[in-house]
């Protein structure tokens, strides 16, 4: 065969290996000095997500009776007016259960009783809100969070995580024991590191720091480990598909550890760890006996958790960086 | 300067790309040609610029030196010169004269009757830069993209396009360029050592051998020998796709592929045999 003819084969074989990508043009934000390449890349064919709340229900008086004076067992939001009690309840259901309605929470022949699991965790999950919109606006900014931002008009948030256990198959001892790693990963980019890394960083305030190095060099401090560094390289994955973005929207990667030549949002990250990390531990974990069999995780009967893409669900700032709580200032007191 | 007594009849007038007899003489042992002034002219202009960004930029240390391209906001448009406008001009004259080398290349390979090899292999060298600098931002929309100028400037920008998409090892492209940059290597580091080998003689007294030892040493190690002609062919095969497959890797890196390259091979998991 005459070499000539071999072309229109190389290119059809390239052409079926592009079919795998995507096009230009792209979009690119720059995050750091010129000609660094820090630049936050997207290609806007690409799965965007959802952007914007739905619209909010209109204003309801603050006068008359409150709730808390009117109905009984009212633990939190007692302060509302009846009528913006009832239009928070009513939008609570459409962000969580619009298909079941109220009486997924509530026990319609009486309201106010706690009989059903969800209405106990609602009440958690109405303090988390309060909590984080008042504690936490270093991360969440002005915009704030509601049931929404992670529901989605499902009774279960989509990205949640469980503990993996001793992941499960096979002997540790003997071969089949994979460590939790070597398969790919669907909440660390399809890579096989270390797949639960979350019960490792996520569940307590005082979890190990997110580091691969000394801070310091030559200062004696415990190492955080060389295997550590696969566990920090995964939860920094995990970020990064969390919210759409690679690694230089934060990071010089000339030096990772250097705040000085990071871009701001890292800072904002590292709010939204330890606010995860205090989620987890003071809100999510402790509700673990509220919850029947079928909400628990499957390896470790553990309670669901939550990390960044519970919220941001893929996107730099959760649905699109629209405004939650101006339409609804008791989530945030 | 001396000429080899065979030299003088090559030495010959016309088969020029341009000008006709314009620029067609030599200067010493050296052929000018048009394209021979149109390299020194780039070339120096483009040294000129360099020094003068130097000049007026922060440091004299040569690791830290660095001309950068443009904001991402100047787009493909041109940048004031102290904003990266230098950046534009220096690429102009970088390919300005990698381009005006090669057609002197060719120029010579005409008057000599040769084919063109060497300007073509020449040619993906300039291929790989102007991928980096004009083909990859101009895909993706901005001169920014380009690569800066300085020794460790540029390696923050390599570092950082590679964290970009997470792994750069895992970019097919990048597999099969840097597969071909290790087997040039070793093609060339088994060349060079047959033919050394079969030259110098293993003692004094021996006698120089040649190409029927060196295909015999081939022949028994692995059965099969590319033979003297061959192995020019493949190294060059080798060597060009280094530089091919190079270009190829950076120019996907964001035009068409704007995720961490690792998830590049969901499209192997979720082949329809298994999914």
């Amino acid at each position: 065969m005459k070499s000539i003819h071999r072309i229109p084969v190389v290119l059809l074989a390239a052409l079926t290996l592009l079919t795998a990508c995507e096009r230009p043009p792209v979009e690119s934000t720059q995050v750091g000095f010129r000609g660094m390449n820090m630049a936050d890349i997207q290609n806007p064919r690409a799965e965007m997500g959802e952007t914007g709340y739905p619209a909010a229900l209109p204003p309801a008086s603050s006068s008359g009776p409150k709730a808390g004076e009117v109905y009984q067992n009212v633990q939190v939001l007692g302060d509302l007016s009846v009528a913006e009690f009832t239009r928070l309840m009513t939008s609570i259901t459409a962000w969580v259960s619009p298909e079941e309605g109220c009486n997924y929470c509530h026990n319609p022949a009486n309201l106010a009783s706690d009989d059903i699991y969800t209405k106990v965790v609602s009440r958690r999950m109405i303090q988390m809100n309060q909590h984080i919109n008042s504690e936490w606006q270093d991360h969440v900014g002005a915009n704030g969070v509601n049931c929404y931002t992670c529901h989605r008009g499902k009774n279960v948030p989509e990205y949640i995580w469980f503990s993996q256990g001793d992941s499960g198959d096979g002997n540790r001892h003997f071969m089949g024991w994979l460590n939790g790693q070597n398969q790919p990963g669907e909440d660390i980019g399809l890579t096989s590191m270390p797949q639960d890394v979350f019960t490792h960083y996520l569940t307590s305030t005082d979890a190990p720091t997110v580091r691969l190095a000394s801070l310091q060099p030559g200062v004696d401090e415990p190492s955080p480990g060389t295997k550590n560094a696969e566990k920090t390289y995964a939860l920094m994955v995990n970020w990064s598909q969390s919210l759409g973005v690679n690694c230089t929207y934060c990071h010089y990667t000339g030096s990772f550890q250097d705040w000085e030549n990071s871009s701001p949002y890292r800072i904002t990250a590292h709010y939204g760890l330890n606010m995860v990390r205090g989620l987890n531990a003071e809100y999510l974990i402790p509700l673990e006996g509220e919850y029947p069999d079928y909400r628990l995780g499957p390896h470790e009967g553990d309670a669901p958790k939550a990390y960044c893409a519970t919220c941001h669900q893929g996107q730099k700032k959760p649905l699109g960086g629209a405004d939650a709580i101006s339409a609804y200032p008791s989530l945030a007191e | 300067m001396s000429m080899l007594s065979f030299e003088e009849k090559y030495r010959v007038r016309g088969g020029t790309l341009i000008g006709g007899d314009l620029f067609d003489f030599w200067v010493g042992p050296f052929y000018v040609g048009f394209f021979g002034i149109t390299s020194a002219f780039f070339a120096l202009l483009g040294t000129v610029f360099i020094f003068y960004g130097i000049a007026t930029g922060p440091t004299w240390n040569i690791w830290q030196i660095n001309i950068a391209p443009p904001d991402l906001s100047y787009g493909l448009g041109f940048a004031p010169i102290d904003e990266g406008g230098l950046w534009q001009l220096i690429t102009i004259c970088a390919i300005g004269a990698f381009v005006s080398w090669a057609l002197r290349q060719a120029e010579i390979s005409r008057k000599l009757g040769m084919n063109y090899h060497v300007p073509i292999a020449f040619g993906f060298a300039i291929l790989a830069y102007v991928s980096l600098v004009v083909i990859r931002p101009v895909l993706m929309g901005a001169w920014g993209h380009g690569f800066p100028y300085g020794i460790m400037s540029h390696l923050d920008w390599v570092s950082n396009t590679g964290y970009q998409y997470l792994h750069f090892h895992y970019n097919p492209a990048h597999i099969i360029a840097v597969t071909f940059f290790f087997t040039t290597v070793l093609a060339l580091g088994l060349h060079g050592g047959a033919i050394l080998s079969a030259v110098n003689p293993h003692q004094k007294g021996d006698t120089v051998k040649t190409a029927y030892h060196e295909n015999s040493f081939f022949r028994d190690t692995i059965m099969y020998s590319i033979g003297s002609l061959g192995i020019h062919r493949l190294g060059l095969f080798l060597a060009l796709n280094a530089g091919f497959w190079s270009a190829v890797c950076i120019i996907i890196s964001g035009p068409f592929w704007t995720r961490g390259w690792p998830e590049w091979y969901d499209w192997w998991l979720s082949l329809p045999i298994w999914s």
